[in-house]
């Protein structure tokens, strides 16, 4: 066979990929490994241009919420087991992501948290007892959303990852130049509703960051029972979303990663998505019994990864964290935690009555009948207690 | 001028639109196509792709979208293409949509409405003439329209858009067509009010939606039978008027409850029991219901055995104790 050097060059394949545009379906898809900027043991690794590390002062600060977060955090689990809450969904050892996700947004952004991301929400600085309302079961939702930007903490799972992509398309309608980042875990990714969200969101290019939390486990149910993606965020490529994986353990990249997320979907670019790989060191709630599908040792592995001990050891060697510093921030998480236990162990007082406030703009003639009913039943229980 | 319910709907969509910069009108078809029974003809082209738009092919994403819609301060009006299709975004109904008001204190409200083309007698395949409405009615947080009457049509469903609550609009298929005199756009009586269609003395027929013009039909053939009928539309399933139906049973001292949807524990068994509660001292007879069987919709050409026509109406009228003795049907019992 005789060909000419020319014709050998034009059908090589080597000639042929700088000729042909990159596969768009590649340029979606994340790294093969995790994005990580530091170590386990707290080193440094290589700098990236394409996540470039924070400011120090933010690093300070990420730092400095994530002890609050996880006294928070500590205080809650002890308040359950106290009798003061409900039940609480602990997010221990996920607090880079928690803390890290929340310093990635604006103010004026919207998140959309789950059950689990009580941390988060303080860490965006809402009132930690109105954080707390719903699992001690004054009310459901106990801040204001439109004040603090943040949509009640959702248990339907993944249902609030099509409210994201409507807020964001809505606002992006009305000229505003709003984030909308929603936060979920491993398992709720099989929910239909986090594939309608995330796929309206490519559709109409609406500015939302989908940051999916795999913390290994839905409630007892392994990540290998919801998916047999290589990654999670394999799942964006489908729906012409780009997304990353990063580890959820490493405080500094889990902030640049977001960081770039967020600025693409701010940019107009359309939804980014984001896997975070952690691990959920407690039991799902206080009612859980987690030694029933874990063994210790693999919670002890991943005790080993503690992103705040990670993140406290890069700042001392890089000599922007002191043993006064640490102090100083240990203190202020004591106060903080005083506090919300001062304010917990107060009785909340609930009015039966308020049951039918909210239930429409304006209460049906029905529920003004029930309303009346229920105030006659107190009316007598007080008397009776009167006569007693 | 005669116009059809069909056209009214589409009439009240542009007027709304018009009126409110606020308003999106979404779903699947609904834009170059104008939905698949039109009732968005032309919205589209008239205001343009960013307030009436085709979306992915997913229900619950479809009402999900507007939960996010509503939270940022617009007003959207969803269409559901046909009533089993929105059975997948009965999770974001139930749990989102009917909820968020009353979860957050008053703090965010989601004043979205969801069209939903429901009931048979359009000799539609199965999944296309399901009577869902106790399904909205039973879950509190939405309020359940559904209009038998061109007026009513346009008047209520501009009411349920400027609504600050979620308001689920059935809309009855097989009147989609039907014309009548109206001069849109109209007002007609607002939410929580039924209203008398046809005054009578002898029993009253309460029905709504596909159903009333069953009963003013039976009404018209009663008087052959020397029965002179009331009948009352109830419009607004959700906010309930008790006051009128309660005033006409009272009158009349007899009630059939007239609904196409399968009878067990529906909007009718519901209204039957309101009616007995409230009226039992000046009741002649039992309360009765005529009723879709219960059973799966069935194939188009069951259909007719299925749908409360007007002999069954007659015949529960007959049975209203007239000569008063015990209804035979229940003697054996």
């Amino acid at each position: 066979m005789t060909t000419t050097p020319q014709a050998v060059r034009r059908a090589s394949p080597r000639t042929r990929r700088t000729v042909t545009p990159p596969d768009p379906a590649r340029s979606l898809l994340p790294d093969a490994e995790p994005v990580r900027l530091l170590a386990e043991n707290g080193t440094p690794l290589p700098a990236r241009t394409d996540y470039p590390e924070p400011p120090v002062e933010v690093l300070r600060e990420l730092y400095r919420r994530m002890v609050l977060g996880r006294r928070f955090d500590t205080q809650a689990t002890a308040l359950t087991k106290q009798g003061r809450l409900a039940v609480y969904p602990s997010s221990r050892g996920q607090e880079a992501c928690q803390v890290g996700a929340v310093l990635a947004v604006r103010d004026t952004d919207w998140i959309f948290p789950t059950y689990r991301e009580s941390m988060a929400l303080v860490a965006r600085g809402i009132d930690p007892v109105e954080v707390l309302t719903l699992l001690r079961g004054d009310w459901h939702c106990g801040y204001d959303p439109t004040e603090v930007r943040t949509a009640p903490q959702c248990t339907p799972l993944a249902t609030q990852c099509v409210h994201a992509a409507g807020l964001a398309h809505g606002e992006a309608y009305q000229g505003r130049d709003t984030v909308a980042l929603a936060f979920i875990g491993d398992g709720a990714t099989s929910e239909g509703d986090f594939h309608e969200g995330i796929n309206f969101a490519a559709v109409f290019k609406a500015p939302v960051v989908y940051f999916v939390q795999n913390n290994r486990y839905a409630i007892s149910v392994p990540l290998s029972r919801q998916t047999a993606a290589p990654s999670l965020a394999y799942k964006g490529v489908g729906y012409g979303v780009p997304s990353e994986q990063v580890d959820g353990n490493d405080p500094v990249a889990v902030l640049a990663v977001l960081t770039r997320a967020v600025a693409h979907a701010r940019a107009g670019k359309g939804p980014f998505l984001v896997e975070a790989h952690t691990y959920r060191m407690e039991p799902h709630t206080n009612a859980d019994d987690a030694s029933r599908y874990r063994d210790n040792a693999e919670v002890d592995a991943w005790r080993d990864r503690d992103p705040l001990a990670r993140l406290e050891t890069y700042l001392r060697a890089r000599g922007v964290l002191d043993d006064a510093a640490v102090a100083e921030v240990a203190e202020q998480a004591e106060a903080y935690a005083a506090d919300l236990r001062t304010r917990m162990n107060e009785q909340p007082t609930v009015d039966p009555l308020s049951l039918f406030d909210h239930v429409y703009a304006k209460p049906t003639p029905q529920l003004i009948e029930q309303r009346e009913l229920v105030r006659a039943e107190l009316a007598a229980a007080r008397d009776e207690e009167g006569d007693a | 001028m005669a116009t059809t319910m069909a056209k009214a709907l589409n009439t009240a969509l542009a007027d709304a639109l018009a009126a409110d910069d606020r308003v999106v009108v979404f779903g699947e078809d609904v834009g170059a196509l104008g939905g698949v029974f039109r009732i968005t003809d032309g919205l589209q082209a008239r205001f343009g792709e960013n307030r009436c738009f085709d979306t992915p092919l997913a229900e619950a994403g479809i009402v999900g979208f507007a939960v996010g819609l509503a939270m940022s301060g617009l007003r959207p009006v969803v269409e559901m293409q046909f009533d089993a299709f929105a059975y997948p975004a009965f999770e974001q109904i139930a749990s989102h949509v009917a909820k968020l008001r009353n979860r957050t204190r008053g703090a965010l409200s989601v004043p979205i409405v969801i069209r939903v083309p429901y009931a048979g007698g359009i000799g539609g395949v199965e999944h296309h003439c399901d009577s869902s409405e106790a399904y909205y009615a039973h879950t509190p947080g939405l309020k359940v329209v559904t209009p038998a009457t061109v007026d009513d049509a346009y008047s209520l469903l501009r009411e349920a858009i400027d609504d600050p609550d979620p308001v689920v609009f059935m809309e009855p298929k097989k009147l989609y067509f039907a014309s009548a005199d109206a001069s849109l756009p109209a007002r007609t009586e607002p939410f929580g009010r039924a209203v008398v269609r046809r005054p009578g003395r002898d029993a009253t027929l309460v029905a709504y939606g596909p159903a009333v013009p069953v009963a003013l039909e039976a009404a018209e053939a009663a008087r052959e039978e020397g029965w002179d009928l009331e009948v009352v539309d109830v419009r607004t399933i959700v906010p309930f008027d008790d006051a009128t139906i309660t005033a006409s049973v009272r009158r009349t001292g007899r009630c059939v409850v007239i609904q196409e949807a399968p009878g067990f524990a529906g909007v009718g068994a519901e209204i039957a029991a309101r009616v007995q509660e409230r009226c039992f001292h000046a009741l002649h007879a039992p309360v009765l219901r005529v009723a879709g069987l219960d059973i799966p919709y069935p194939a188009p050409m069951l259909e007719h055995t299925h749908l409360p026509g007007v002999d069954r109406v007659l015949d529960a009228v007959a049975r209203l104790q007239w000569d008063d003795q015990p209804d035979a049907r229940w003697a054996a019992a």
